[in-house]
């Protein structure tokens, strides 16, 4: 068992391709996730076109801008003329105060703000709408202060788990979750593949060992090697990107050795279907990789698919895996909280050994 | 002694019968050619030997141990050669044998002391640090040989062997062959080459799930008078 290891290992660290897919592709996928796609607003240019100027407006103006959300754009476009700024795209959103606005608040207790967005990227339109708004509003408490008033309904809105509405913590979990699902089940089924293809599987069926022995022989390095990375992947979101984790550290990564266990019997079950190193590559890419970012609610919210997709997505083993991650890392829940989805995936990956069993002893007849 | 003892071996898939009542010994230390045509029922006979595949009825014995029961004792008595030459192209020689060392159980010292003999015996003990992919298809077919009896097997099956070897390398082959049936190790041989054959103590010729003819490639060639095991071989395809 241990020689079997030890050759595991000679296999993938003489195979530059398998090292770069090993350990380039979690910090680069992280990075990228992390870095470059982000959904959070920073700094968005804002034209401010004020006909009042007066002590209110330059407040709200100030505290818009001292947000971090805005900076202030250079282009003041003139009445009239503001669908022009949008269409250069370097303004994505316009307030407008109306003229006397501070005379108009104190004599008629209401004055008017126009805020435009660029809804051509409706997620960012929206954030810097409801951005404004709440920065407005704010103002309006604070000028109400000592005044007294018939009735005011306070709105207090909080965003629980992620105030600041870090992207990071939605990517981090699916990244997570697709690298050890890609790795694992694609690194096995290539390899298991590979031992298929060039007739070594031939010599060591012959051999005294028995088949269970083998197979795990071919995936323990394998149990290593992504544990490795869910470490590594763990590391680099808590200390490049900020990432918490909340819940316990231990549990988290119990539940990931669970998640490569299930991604490992997977991918023993494709090799068990494939007869050929490319064909392990393309079912591993095609069948895995795809439904894994589309359908497991890492991207896309799976309340709002079709109901047909919504069903198809219980049966993808990463929309359980990262709901447990997030409820551990974002939320801190303990294991009362997720033993459903635990036993889902465990469900799942005793359907995909027994299933690979059957298949295995059919071809060996 | 037998070492290989069959009797009225059938296995069938489904309707299919890929082995007819097969009867058939092979002695201890003897060297055995197993011939017959693509689909004549070859490796599925050979399969139940090595106890990959178990028989639809019939009684086997292999190194004194039954197919049906005692496949695990089987294994441990036996090597194998397949046609796809099949050691791990990325590991040295040196890895190579320490691996299959390994997986039949033989202790650290007792794998290096087999290697060191084989691989003198071969004359490459001084590439034994060398990728195994980089040496020649020849070098190679020996290495996976001497591989297949490196725990000292009562049996060793060798599955087309030479396919894709060049005349010398093959003559080469068939010396160690000889060298290791001395030794007191049997070998159960199938191969494409009707030259081949002739190195054999004794053939059988399986065609359609049956063996049609056995004996010493002597005694075959007067009995079909014909002047070598080819010609025999194709008579009996004629018919």
């Amino acid at each position: 068992m241990k020689g079997f290891i030890i050759k595991e290992f000679y296999h993938i660290f003489r195979d530059i391709r398998s090292m770069v897919v090993l350990f380039g592709m979690p910090v680069i996928q992280v990075l990228l996730f992390g870095f470059a796609l982000s959904t959070e607003v920073k700094n968005a240019p804002v034209a401010i076109i004020d006909h009042s100027n007066d002590q209110v407006t330059r407040a709200i103006t100030s505290k818009l801008l001292s947000s971090g959300f805005f900076i202030l754009s250079d282009q003041v476009p003139g009445e009239g003329h503001i669908e022009e700024v949008f269409r250069h795209g370097k303004v994505k959103e316009v307030i407008v105060f109306e003229s006397d606005f501070a005379a108009k608040l104190e004599k008629d207790r209401q004055a008017g703000i126009q805020v435009i967005a660029d809804a051509s990227d409706p997620n960012t339109a929206n954030l810097l709408v409801s951005y404004t708004s709440a920065i407005i509003n704010d103002y309006q408490q604070e000028y109400l202060k000592g005044m007294s008033l018939p009735v005011t309904v306070n709105t207090q809105s909080q965003m629980m788990y992620n105030p600041a509405l870090k992207s990071v913590f939605m990517f981090v979990p699916g990244v997570i979750t697709i690298l050890l699902m890609l790795i694992t089940a694609m690194m096995t089924s290539i390899s298991i593949a590979r031992e298929n293809e060039m007739g070594t599987m031939e010599i060591l069926l012959v051999s005294p060992m028995r088949p269970i022995q083998i197979i795990a022989g071919k995936v323990l390095p394998y149990v290593l090697l992504a544990f490795t990375n869910a470490l590594i992947i763990l590391l680099l979101s808590y200390f490049v990107l900020g990432m918490p984790v909340k819940g316990s550290l231990i549990m988290l990564l119990a539940e990931s050795l669970l998640f490569i266990v299930m991604a490992l019997s997977l991918g023993i079950f494709i090799s068990t279907v494939s007869n050929s190193q490319q064909m392990a590559m393309m079912l591993s890419m095609f069948a895995l990789m795809l439904p894994t970012i589309l359908l497991s609610g890492f991207i896309f919210p799976i309340e709002n698919m079709p109901l047909p997709l919504q069903i198809f997505s219980n049966i993808m083993p990463p929309r359980w895996f990262i709901v447990i991650v997030k409820s551990i890392m974002i939320k801190g829940l303990g294991f009362r909280y997720i033993w459903k989805e635990t036993l889902i995936i465990a469900g799942m990956a005793v359907f995909f050994i027994v299933l690979s069993i059957r298949k295995f002893k059919i071809r060996l007849e | 002694m037998k070492i290989i003892e069959v009797e009225n071996l059938v296995k069938k898939f489904g309707s299919f019968v890929a082995n007819d009542h097969l009867t058939f010994s092979v002695d201890e230390g003897e060297i055995y050619g197993f011939l017959g045509a693509n689909g004549a029922g070859k490796t599925t006979a050979m399969k139940i030997l090595c106890g990959l595949s178990s028989p639809t009825s019939g009684k086997v014995m292999v190194a004194g141990y039954d197919v049906y029961h005692q496949t695990e004792m089987i294994k441990k008595r036996i090597g194998y050669m397949s046609q796809r030459f099949s050691l791990f192209e990325d590991l040295t020689v040196w890895e190579n044998f320490q691996f299959f060392g390994g997986i039949y159980g033989l202790p650290a010292a007792k794998i290096r002391e087999r290697t060191t003999e084989l691989l003198g015996r071969l004359g490459l003990g001084g590439e034994k640090n060398r990728i195994l992919g980089s040496l020649p298809l020849g070098w190679k077919q020996k290495l996976a040989f001497s591989v297949a009896i490196i725990h000292n097997p009562s049996i060793v099956f060798l599955d087309e062997p030479t396919g894709g070897v060049d005349p010398i390398t093959r003559r080469q082959f068939w010396e160690i062959i000889y060298e290791t049936a001395n030794q007191g190790i049997t070998v159960f041989v199938t191969t494409h080459y009707m030259d081949e054959a002739e190195y054999c103590r004794r053939v059988s010729i399986m065609a359609d799930g049956k063996i049609v003819a056995l004996d010493t490639p002597a005694n075959l060639k007067a009995k079909y008078n014909a002047a070598n095991i080819e010609e025999v071989f194709l008579k009996i395809a004629r018919n």
